[in-house]
């Protein structure tokens, strides 16, 4: 029974996700899976369901109706014992630690994976120094990763607003996920910002942990994912492949619109071009 | 884009110029005059200031000055020192690292307010300026004097490149401010240790002077002196030197303070002084307690000071006292663990529904438990509910404390001091203090204290992080509701009896839950120095002016609004808050450098 791939295994599993406010369905029977190696992207227009998606599989809320397990357990509905069995989130609006140094920050990331205690704190137990040891020189390495070692001691509310979005991300890593999940990484930054944010998420991979991340750029999204969910009005409406997601008549139709009974074809979109290069000609004649 | 080239020029230029004094003398003149008017000052305190003694102090005796006297001869003396260090004195340049003009102005201006508040004292006390004995006046315009001097020194730093131009007031206030000093050299460590000890020295000094004050005019003048003193010697960049030393070896300064701290009784013959020592020990610890719940996790709690009374209350039944329903009298070590096991059973209890809530709604609710405590200790007098606490007449002669068949309610001789009643308890709170101190730190030091920092910044992204935000909460309330339950323990014994009137919310007396809140937030949140300070200025303060006992809670409302203006991170900042209230030029902005020509051209075209 071996195989010629490497053994995927399914790292997130999500079925049949509904999540309901009142009488709003924010997001219906959504199933979605990601695997470990895996970039997955999920992209839809605004409103489309994919932060509250998000919300219900780090268990910030909990979903109405189906399940999300993380390699084969369910999750329990608590964002905390979500983040300590594995998975580790980011935020569409950045939430840092703002008063709190770069590298503090990411120790606070470093909380699941340590144990020290307040009687250890306070009595100094022997473990209590090297457990403080190690964690600084986890958070260091991340940060030597991500490329904010220098500012390790500056305040969070300091930095640069594409290096508060990679402080964010070193915190996340520094919990040590198996399954790293992006809300909308590059959210106003400039070309050269994104792609730098592209190869740290490919750096991220690299290390074993699987992605699955939000986007509105849909170039970077087709860059970076293995495979693309489109969600739109709350549902899921296809995945696959970017080329495919790309060339899919549905998603086209949610972004774009659907085209209307006598709407303008090609001939007469380009007839009003014209008409309208020649009358701003003339108009600077004048 | 386009106007930017000119405005660096325009910043630059404002940058070179120095600031113009106020009084426009030429700088060796204005020096001259200063020198020359404290000298004057500091001459005068050596000669009458009134005729009679019937004002307090004694300054009738020329040759010999006594209280008021002392501090105009202090202020003077700083401030021929800090003139003289700006001459360039041999020896003296130590004295002003940082600002030199600014320190002298401050000193002057705090002579002038202590020996014209003397003057005016005297004066209204005596009935008239005939009252007044030429010593006085020689001290009064040669405090004038230095002050004019001191106003014709240019100022120690540039004009702001915001605003280049300002006012009369905006150019008052700038002279009074002063760069911060350059990195000291590193001198050799014992050397080091040396000025740490003869800084808590100092600070001892001044401290046990304050709380020794006989009369309340002596205490306004030393108020007076003190705060121009003290904002001298920050502008002068000792403080800051002083600091970065501490920071350096902080055993060395926590042992200082410490060993500091226990000289105070000795300092003090005055049982009564020495029990202001102890009852502001008490309402530090208390408020070092509630900045673990405030200034670490965030958790506004209003009712804090009930757990003072829970620690109180349940030290005070099993103190042996004859009127406690409980008739054990359990040794000191075993009150002490029930009344702070007592405490912290009661903040699980109370935090356990509360801390479901958040931010506002959490003050309310712990408002609410707060006042339920102190009801509750009134109703259980028998009539109401069970007899447990008698009431309204609390708990009274509660016995004193044996230690290890030390008794603390009886004087001591040590080292041929005598430790009187107080002292004693002053000490044993003293080793509390201590305590707290340790766990404060030790906590905030940690993984369990970077959890609460972390719920105090941003709740949610710290439970994405894996924080179990409402257990780190309990246990931060936990936490302090048992250091309050500690302190309280010993108040019990210190103050003979408990009654529910003595943990109100708000009330003259300190501490109450308010005043808590204030020490905290006045002293500097999540410092360990900082509620240390605050507690000793609002306890200090209010038992030293009892004249002023109706205006108490308007004047600390106004001290609180001026210092939530002018000084929002409170009067210990810890580097985290500084950065967060002001700019210290330590943002991470690439230098401002003018664009090339070619830019500002494009961007005109573009225009």
């Amino acid at each position: 029974m071996t195989t010629t791939a490497p053994t995927t295994t399914t790292v997130l599993d999500a079925t049949d996700v509904t999540m309901r406010f009142g009488g709003l369905t924010a997001v219906r029977s959504v199933d979605l899976t990601v695997n470990s190696g895996e970039i997955v992207g999920l992209i839809g227009p605004n409103g489309a369901g994919k932060t509250t998606f998000f919300n219900c599989l780090t268990g910030l809320y909990v979903p109405t109706e189906g399940k999300v397990s993380y390699k084969g357990t369910v999750l329990p509905p608590k964002p905390h014992l979500v983040t300590q069995a594995g998975i580790a989130r980011t935020f569409q609006n950045i939430r840092l630690f703002a008063n709190m140094t770069v590298l503090e920050n990411v120790l606070v990331g470093r909380h699941t994976r340590t144990k020290e205690g307040l009687w250890s704190a306070l009595l100094r137990l022997p473990g209590f120094k090297r457990a403080e040891e190690a964690s600084r020189e986890r958070a260091m390495e991340l940060l030597e990763f991500t490329g904010l070692a220098a500012k390790a001691d500056h305040l969070a509310r300091n930095l640069p607003y594409g290096e508060q979005r990679k402080l964010e991300i070193a915190r996340a890593l520094a919990s040590e996920p198996g399954l790293l999940l992006l809300d909308e990484p590059t959210a106003g930054m400039n070309p050269q910002e994104t792609r730098a944010a592209e190869e740290l998420i490919f750096a991220i991979r690299d290390k074993g942990i699987a992605v699955l991340v939000i986007e509105h750029d849909i170039r970077f999204i087709m860059n970076l994912c293995d495979r693309v969910a489109v969600l739109v009005q709350g549902e899921k409406i296809v995945e696959g492949p970017a080329e495919v997601v790309q060339a899919d008549e549905r998603v086209i139709a949610a972004y774009l619109g659907t085209p209307f009974e006598g709407a303008p074809g090609q001939e007469e979109a380009a007839e009003v071009a014209a008409a309208e290069a020649h009358s701003t000609t003339e108009g600077d004649d004048k | 884009m386009t106007t930017r080239t000119p405005t660096t020029d325009a910043t630059a230029k404002a940058a070179t110029a120095p600031a113009p004094p106020i009084v426009p003398l030429p700088p060796a003149a204005a020096r001259a005059v200063t020198v020359a008017g404290s000298a004057v000052a500091f001459v005068g305190t050596f000669l009458a200031w009134t005729w009679t003694d019937e004002f307090p102090g004694n300054l009738t005796v020329t040759g010999y000055p006594g209280g008021l006297q002392v501090l105009t001869l202090v202020g003077a003396l700083l401030t021929l020192l800090f003139v003289l260090s700006g001459y360039g004195v041999r020896g003296l340049g130590w004295l002003t690292p940082g600002g030199t003009n600014s320190p002298v102005l401050l000193t002057a201006l705090g002579v002038l307010g202590t020996t014209g508040y003397a003057m005016g004292a005297i004066s209204q006390e005596l009935g008239g300026l005939v009252n007044l004995e030429p010593g006085a006046w020689v001290s009064g315009i040669g405090a004038l004097v230095a002050v004019i001097g001191a106003l014709g020194l240019p100022a120690d730093q540039p004009y702001d490149a915001d605003e280049p131009h300002p006012g009369l007031w905006g150019r008052i206030r700038h002279s009074l401010t002063a760069p911060e000093p350059a990195r000291a050299k590193d001198l050799p460590s014992w050397a080091e240790i040396l000025i740490i000890a003869a800084g808590f020295g100092i600070g001892l000094y001044v401290f046990a002077y304050g709380i020794g004050t006989e009369y309340s005019e002596l205490f306004v003048g030393f108020l007076i002196m003190a705060a121009f003193g003290f904002t001298a010697v920050t502008r002068a960049g000792l403080l800051r030197r002083l600091s970065a030393l501490t920071a350096k070896h902080r055993n060395v300064t926590l042992a200082a303070a410490f060993v500091a701290a226990i000289c105070f009784p000795f300092t003090q013959s005055n049982d009564q002084f020495a029990l202001i020592g102890a009852n502001i020990l008490i309402f530090a610890t208390v408020a070092l307690g509630l900045n673990v719940v405030v200034g670490l996790a965030g958790l506004l709690d209003l009712g804090y000071v009930a757990f003072l009374g829970v620690g109180a209350y349940a030290a005070a039944l099993v103190s042996g006292s004859p009127q406690s329903s409980i008739g054990v009298h359990f040794p000191f070590w075993a009150a002490v663990l029930t009344g702070a096991l007592a405490s912290l059973i009661f903040g699980v209890v109370i935090g356990a529904p509360t801390l479901r809530l958040r931010g506002d709604y959490l003050a309310i609710v712990t408002l609410g438990f707060g006042e339920i405590f102190r009801i509750t200790m009134n109703n259980l007098n028998g009539n109401s509910g069970p007899d447990v606490t008698n009431g309204s007449n609390g708990i009274p002669n509660i016995p004193d404390l044996k230690v290890l068949g030390f008794d603390l309610g009886v004087p001591h001789d040590v080292l041929g001091h005598e430790l009187t009643r107080s002292g004693n308890y002053y000490l044993l709170m003293l080793l509390f203090t201590a305590v707290v101190v340790m766990v404060f730190r030790r906590s905030a030091e940690s993984r369990i204290g970077r959890a609460w920092v972390a719920i105090r910044e941003d709740e949610t992204a710290a439970t994405a992080m894996g924080i179990n935000g409402f257990r780190l909460k309990l246990l931060a309330f936990a936490l302090g509701a048992c250091l309050a339950g500690l302190a309280g323990t010993v108040q019990a014994h210190v103050s003979y009896s408990v009654t529910p009137e003595q943990y109100q919310f708000a009330g003259s007396v300190p501490p109450n839950s308010a005043f808590l809140l204030a020490a905290v937030i006045l002293g500097g949140m999540g410092t360990i120095s900082g509620p240390l300070i605050g507690a000793a200025l609002l306890y200090l303060i209010p038992a030293k002016l009892q004249f002023m006992a109706e205006y108490q809670l308007l004047l600390f409302g106004a001290a609180l609004m001026l210092l939530m203006r002018f000084r929002p991170e409170g009067l210990v900042a810890d580097r985290r808050k500084q950065l967060e209230f002001h700019d210290t030029g330590q943002l991470d902005v690439p230098d401002d450098k003018p664009l090339p020509d070619g830019a500002t051209g494009v961007a005109k075209a573009g225009a």
